[in-house]
């Protein structure tokens, strides 16, 4: 077995998402974290900025971060061993992110047995003020 | 009156200067062109882009990061002043996976503007445009003139120090 699919399995065995997001580059890039299977936290990081001038966090690295949570969210509670395909990813953003701590729900939906759409709400100071709304559609292999 | 293109590229070149720290530099996006109404921006292949340490292939976040990048630059320079535009939407195809230790390219378009929005779309792809990595199409918000009115004086001072120090 490879070394993520090691990683994904005592994720799993110990319920902790921060064992996979160790093994992927892009998520330590990004210093994100887990707080439980279904909700992530992105902590303010000079890297991640985008417009220097608010400050305000790149759409891109919050639109990631999501993507990400999605992708671990999944894979924690689909018992997958292996990085789900991302088939589409649509995100709106409502308010610029600000430099400062963010977080990320998911929530999954399968339809038929290979395909899977999670939604991901993503917010900074209070669960109910959006910056931004995602959903991606993954196949499984 | 649209803005200058030099300006433009100006901050271009800005955005490429080391030591920054911001996203920009930490992804390693580079602008390689800039048109009325399309930008050509590239990234290399650096290891800690990658989403599955399986296959080696880049994180679909960092196309997301590139072609929003992408379809946003091509935006600005449709606006009246030196400005970014925050993105109101985007949607992304992935259409095949990203070749590792090849640079991906993306080459962003305005299709349609109106009196609030712009609306662009972007291709990513590996040296064959006929053989895109992934397709976006995004929306952004004409902003009100003076909502980053401090934007384009932050970018001209940047250029100057940077040009001092070099």
């Amino acid at each position: 077995m490879s070394e993520l699919g090691d990683a994904t399995r005592r994720a799993q065995a110990q319920n902790d998402p921060n064992l996979l997001l160790e093994a992927i580059p892009y998520a330590r890039l990004l210093g994100m974290q887990a707080q439980s299977v279904s909700l992530f936290h992105l902590p303010p990081s000079k890297s991640n900025i985008g417009n220097p001038t608010l400050p305000a966090l790149h759409g891109g690295a919050v639109g990631g971060f999501m993507e990400m949570a999605a992708i671990a969210h999944t894979m924690m509670i689909m018992d997958v061993l292996r990085v789900p395909k991302v088939i589409g990813f649509s995100i709106s953003y409502i308010r610029p992110g600000r430099f400062m701590d963010t977080y990320a729900r998911c929530e999954v939906e399968r339809f038929g047995r290979k395909m899977v759409n999670v939604s991901i709400q993503a917010w900074q100071e209070d669960e109910k003020i959006h910056i931004a709304k995602a959903s991606v559609q993954f196949l499984l292999d | 009156m649209a803005v200058d293109l030099e300006e433009f590229r100006q901050l271009a070149r800005v955005l490429d200067m080391p030591g920054r720290g911001d996203h920009f530099e930490t992804l390693g996006i580079r602008v390689t062109d800039v048109q009325r109404g399309s930008v050509t921006l590239q990234i290399d292949y650096q290891e800690s882009l990658v989403g599955n340490p399986v296959s080696g292939v880049i994180h679909g976040g960092v196309i997301t990061t590139l072609l929003d990048t992408c379809c946003g630059f091509s935006a600005s320079t449709l606006l009246e002043t030196l400005a970014v535009t925050p993105t109101i939407d985007l949607r992304i195809d992935y259409l095949r996976p990203a070749e590792p230790h090849k640079p991906v390219i993306a080459v962003g378009e305005v299709y349609h503007v109106t009196r609030h929005v712009l609306f662009t779309r972007a291709v990513a792809h590996q040296g064959d445009p006929s053989r895109p990595v992934a397709q976006a199409v995004g929306n952004f918000a004409q902003l009100e003139p003076g909502v980053f009115g401090e934007f384009g004086d932050n970018v001209r001072q940047a250029a100057r120090s940077g040009e001092g120090e070099s």
